[in-house]
């Protein structure tokens, strides 16, 4: 049904070309990296907190627009990272997702931030950043962008990466009638034909861990590697789990997730920050009382509960 | 003896104080405009985020690498598109009531894909066309960025085309059936040779317009130059392998942007002589 293709498609693919580029991410063990691949998370909520406890306070930040912490996504918004309001409205501009409200996932985590900064439900706003323009040198438009990008030493180069707020794994979505979608292991994958989006560990997810025999196929958008899997041109797309989740019940009809990834390097989705921000020390220590009591956990099993029911794949 | 002499002396002066003038406004122009940009204040990022040496080498031998699927695409394409132009160009040109329709079609057809973007081209064959299922979903995608490519970049050299084959003047062809050629003969042998001599240098400029558009294909999903690089650049999050991309299309496009400059200034001054003559 999804896969008739319109010219009304074409056009919404075509518009959010280039600009759109929610990257997906991550392909760790979900239980071991929040000790291992983020340890700051962890261990720097006892010491630090306290002694920057005057350097984070509200006032003394150093924000884009005084008084008001400013958040930054991509648009379209994506479930489940975002979730429209309960009536199904958006603010405007916000497409599929609202980040206004504090549902969804990363909504609720920038909300969260925000409250262990000082910053009230409505002293919060949000601002549209394609993916690419949060690490583009220059100034930045907002404080703390909240875009699934996974942790990458290189992009840290550019930009501050805080600490990580949700780990999870990589996974492969098929067709529900192709001859993957019963595959348990990643030796019989390796003869597919997999596509990804540009620039994301989707993509190296498919280089390391699959390293399939054919070309990969690299679109620049989610949507459009969708659109090639709906119509048979590609095997399978990886994406982490939470989009996978996304394409399986909303984009794709008759696709499915075959299995998500474990191994390889842990990695885990970060904020971004303008590059050596005061805020960013301040945000990690934000995340590090999120994860002591228990509210990172919280939210992923509210918004994120797939990462427990999808199989895991053989070697 | 003596006056000419003198008048040599000044004209070799005149010449190297031309020379130096231009050489100095030269050295100062870009003397300027170098400071200007590395005292900007974004100077050191912009150098870090675009002109990374180390990030430099290590894309470089892998973006040439990939330069050679958009090689393929643009010979394969160029040539498909010479042969497509010209057939489009000469049912444009086709006399008579008869090819009326022919004509119709024709015009249609280089007002069509001179209209679409090539981008939106190559999208909808690469993932309308494609998804039809009327030939094999799995054929490698680079084949309809040739497709594509040809159909944007024939309507345009069939216009060049058209514009040589008018540019043959009437009597040439008034000559060719008074020698008794039919209208297609005269076309086929006298005015289309003459016709693709003029156009040559425009459609060097097409082909290298063809060249640097056969970046648009990794829309639909090939891994060429412009998506490696971006691939490069994601993973680095620094935008250097871009500029190797540059570079590459700068070596390969200039010389023949030369050649298309050396041959249009030849046409000319043969032309010329042959006013003269």
């Amino acid at each position: 049904m999804r896969t008739t293709f319109t010219l009304a498609r074409i056009v919404a693919i075509a518009a959010v070309l280039g600009a759109c580029t929610s990257a997906g991410a991550t392909n760790a063990p979900s239980a071991a990296p929040s000790a291992s691949a983020s340890p700051s998370a962890a261990a720097s909520a006892v010491p630090s907190a306290s002694a920057s406890a005057e350097a984070c306070a509200k006032d003394s930040l150093a924000v884009v627009t005084p008084g008001t912490l400013t958040l930054g996504t991509d648009n379209p918004a994506y479930p489940p990272y975002f979730l429209e309001n309960a009536d199904g409205s958006k603010t405007d501009p916000w497409e599929l997702g609202d980040p206004t409200n504090a549902t969804g996932f990363e909504s609720a985590i920038g909300y969260a931030i925000a409250d262990q900064l000082g910053f009230g439900r409505d002293e919060v706003t949000w601002v549209v950043v394609p993916f690419a323009n949060a690490f583009a040198p220059g100034v930045k438009t907002f404080d703390i962008d909240l875009n699934q990008v996974s942790y990458k030493p290189e992009r840290a180069q550019t930009a501050d990466l805080s600490d990580g707020y949700y780990f999870g794994n990589q996974s492969l979505v098929v067709m529900k009638d192709s001859p993957l979608a019963s595959v348990t292991s990643i030796a019989a994958l390796k003869d597919g034909v997999f596509g990804a989006q540009v620039g994301t560990t989707s993509y190296d997810a498919i280089v390391k861990l699959i390293a399939p025999t054919k070309d990969i196929k690299v679109y620049d958008t989610n949507d459009a590697a969708i659109q090639a899997l709906g119509q048979g041109t590609i095997d399978g797309v990886v994406v982490d789990l939470p989009t996978a989740d996304f394409i399986t019940n909303v984009q794709l009809a008759d696709s499915t997730i075959v299995g998500q990834f474990t191994g390889g390097t842990p990695e885990y989705f970060s904020a971004v920050l303008t590059k050596d921000s005061p805020l960013t020390e301040c945000v990690n220590e934000s995340i590090a009382a999120l994860a002591a009591d228990g509210t990172l956990d919280a939210l992923a099993s509210q918004f994120l509960p797939f990462q427990d029911t999808v199989p895991t794949f053989q070697p | 003896m003596t006056v000419a002499d003198a008048r040599r002396r000044r004209e070799r002066r005149r010449a190297l104080r031309a020379s130096l003038i231009a050489l100095v406004s030269t050295v100062v122009f870009f003397g300027v405009l170098t400071a200007l940009v590395v005292n900007a204040p974004g100077w050191a990022t912009v150098q870090e985020s675009f002109l990374n040496q180390q990030v430099f080498e290590d894309a470089l031998p892998g973006v040439i690498n990939a330069f050679w699927v958009n090689v393929r695409l643009f010979v394969t394409a160029e040539v498909l598109v010479l042969i497509l132009g010209l057939l489009i160009a000469v049912l444009r040109s086709l006399p008579g009531p008869v090819f009326f329709p022919v004509r119709v079609l024709a015009t249609v057809y280089a007002d069509v894909f001179r209209a679409i973007p090539g981008v939106l081209v190559i999208f909808i064959l690469g993932f309308a066309i494609s998804g039809l299922g009327l030939i094999d979903p799995r054929t490698d995608a680079i084949w309809f960025g040739i497709i594509g490519l040809t159909f944007v970049y024939s309507a345009y050299v069939s216009e060049v085309y058209r514009a040589g084959i008018e540019s043959v003047h009437p009597s040439q062809d008034a000559a060719a059936r008074s020698l008794g050629l039919s209208r297609l003969q005269s076309l086929r042998y006298v005015v289309v040779p003459q016709a693709v001599r003029r156009v040559i240098p425009p459609l060097l400029n097409d082909f290298i317009g063809l060249q640097k558009d056969t970046v648009l294909v990794s829309f639909i999903g090939v891994v060429e130059i412009f998506r490696f690089a971006q691939i490069k650049q994601a993973a680095a999050f620094n935008f250097t392998p871009y500029m190797a991309v540059a570079l590459v299309f700068i070596v390969v496009t200039i010389p023949l942007t030369r050649l298309t400059d050396w041959l249009i200034a030849r046409d000319r001054r043969q032309s010329a002589a042959g006013a003269r003559g």
